[in-house]
């Protein structure tokens, strides 16, 4: 896993975010934090729970057959399946 | 033999047999051979096995005291449901037949399947060792599974209750994008297609029209070992082993074990397995992600509050600033005084000593000075001459007049004028008649000396005595004096 801290959060997984959102959690609840990088800590949390929540508002069920072509080539159709 | 078997009749001289060509003879063995067995279906070991450029398969049944070539169309090849090879127990169904050419009986198999499920399973082992070998199966090779897959490749049949299973399963957990790759699971085409939708999902470009998929489920429902086969294929655990996509297997029951479960980079025991592998629940993330954004908050705010109180105490610490500034204020006002009635202290020592300075410059200063208090010391000395002479008169008068008046007061003066002094012969004053009565013995001191006399009680005559010499009377002048 690329160092999440580094990284823009949108381009984060969801997983590396809630990881590094954990983390903040953990440092902050330690108390080991200058109090600076705290609050710049927690707005990164926060920030790492808006991705996250958006991550998981996008779950929605969607269904695709791939379909290979006469010449070979792939491509998607909806399916229905109950 | 029959009419089928009957020769040609061509009867040569001196015989009764007829004579026939090879072609004739071959033609009707072929024709009897192939007449009397039609189709069978015989059990051998498969030995010299080849795959011909045209596609043909060439291979000799056997067992352990005769062979029996065979051979397998290019079209047939394609759909037998195992892959033939050596030392494999078979049993092959087709028609025997003649091969002229070279006075052969083969057999022209159409179909083949393995000779028992004993015979299966030992091939299956002997797979299995082969591919584990080659490192197939290593714990090494194993893929981490993504924690939330955005899109999810499945491979296995359209129709049927596996691929319900798993879209219900994934919608109850985390509805995720499904790409379904329809294949046979099962029969001589399976494992084709399978290997080919394997491949083709890895084919798939990230940034293509097609999203890739980042876990793929290889799954399906139980069955007979047979049944499960195609997912035992080399070509099927070799492609499971290559994707580059994690890849979950899924066949059959919990009990069912296929070659793929060994390679794929893990097993679930059933297709609702899986899917359950495949994605975390998302209530439970959605509640952990809220969990997580409540502790942010408070632990935030826990350190947020110790923060003050540390501070509150460290304030405590410090002293009143408005006092400290009052302290260093008055020290300053203190030290500017200071400050100021030094310069001017030090401006007037220093324009004093200057002036004493310049006053010594001065001689006649310098020498009034010396010649006062040259004056001043003869006057002192003027002085103190006639002082002390005078006091030595003045010493000396006093004295004579004190000798005066001690002679004046000496009763030898008043011996002069007359009077006399009676004395015991020790020498004791006798100053009443008692005493001189008494002592009869006395001394008698006039003016101009002393005489012994001897005290009559009536008055009449005493008896003189020849004086003892004056006697030294500064005792009792002194005496008396005192």
């Amino acid at each position: 896993m690329p160092d999440a801290a580094a990284m823009e959060i949108v381009d984060l997984s969801f997983e590396e975010a809630l990881a590094e959102l954990e983390k903040i959690v953990r440092d902050l609840e330690t108390g080991q934090a200058k109090l600076d990088d705290a609050i710049a800590a927690y707005e990164r949390g926060a920030e790492l729970k808006h991705h996250c929540e958006a991550k998981l508002r996008e779950a929605q069920a969607k269904v695709d057959k791939i379909v290979t072509g006469p010449n070979g080539e792939n491509r998607l159709e909806p399916e229905e399946i109950d | 033999m029959s009419e089928s078997g009957r020769l040609p009749d061509t009867a040569g001289p001196g015989h009764n047999t007829p004579v026939a060509s090879v072609s004739e003879l071959s033609a009707a063995l072929k024709r009897v051979v192939e007449g009397e067995f039609g189709r069978v279906r015989v059990r051998g070991e498969i030995s010299g096995f080849k795959r011909a450029g045209s596609g043909h398969l060439y291979m000799a049944l056997k067992d352990d005291s005769a062979t029996l070539d065979a051979v397998c169309w290019r079209t047939t090849a394609s759909r037998l449901a195992i892959n033939p090879e050596d030392g494999l127990e078979v049993i092959a169904t087709g028609k025997i037949t003649t091969y002229s050419s070279r006075s052969k009986y083969q057999i022209v198999i159409e179909e083949m399947e393995l000779a028992g499920e004993g015979a299966l399973l030992k091939l299956l082992e002997a797979r299995r060792r082969k591919l584990a070998t080659e490192g197939l199966f290593d714990d090494a090779r194993k893929q981490p599974l993504p924690y939330l897959p955005a899109v999810i490749g499945v491979v296995t049949s359209p129709t049927g209750a596996v691929i319900r299973d798993i879209l219900h399963r994934l919608r109850d957990r985390f509805p995720r994008h499904v790409l379904l790759w329809p294949v046979r699971v099962q029969g001589d085409s399976a494992a084709g297609e399978i290997t080919a939708a394997i491949e083709g999902f890895n084919a798939i470009a990230a940034d293509g029209p097609i999203p890739r998929p980042d876990a793929l489920i290889v799954a399906r429902g139980g069955g007979s070992v047979e049944d499960l086969w195609a997912f035992n294929e080399e070509d099927v655990v070799r492609a499971a082993a290559a994707s580059a996509i994690p890849l979950i297997s899924a066949i059959g029951h919990e009990t069912d074990w296929t070659l793929i479960d060994y390679a794929s980079d893990r097993r679930a025991p059933t297709p609702t397995a899986a899917a359950e592998i495949a994605v975390p629940v998302r209530s439970e993330l959605v509640a952990q992600v809220l969990d997580d954004g409540r502790r942010l908050v408070s632990g935030l705010g826990r350190l947020l509050e110790e923060n003050r109180l540390r501070l509150e105490s460290a304030a405590r610490g410090l002293p009143d600033p408005r006092s400290l500034l009052a302290t260093k204020s008055q020290r300053l006002d203190d030290q500017a005084e200071r400050l100021n009635l030094g310069l001017q202290r030090l401006v007037r020592e220093k324009s004093s000593a200057a002036a004493q300075v310049a006053a010594g410059v001065r001689l006649t200063a310098l020498h009034q000075l010396v010649s006062r208090a040259q004056e001043r010391l003869a006057n002192v000395g003027d002085r103190l001459q006639p002082q002390m002479s005078r006091r030595l008169v003045d010493l000396y008068e006093r004295l004579e007049q004190r000798r005066r008046l001690l002679d004046s007061y000496s009763y030898e003066r008043v011996l002069d004028r007359g009077f006399a002094l009676v004395r015991e012969r020790g020498g004791q004053p006798i100053t009443d008649c008692k005493a001189a009565c008494r002592a009869v013995d006395v001394t008698i001191r006039f003016g101009d000396g002393s005489v012994a006399a001897t005290v009559a009680p009536d008055g009449n005559g005493p008896s003189t005595r020849k004086p003892r010499g004056r006697k030294p009377s500064s005792d009792n002048q002194q005496g008396s004096l005192l």
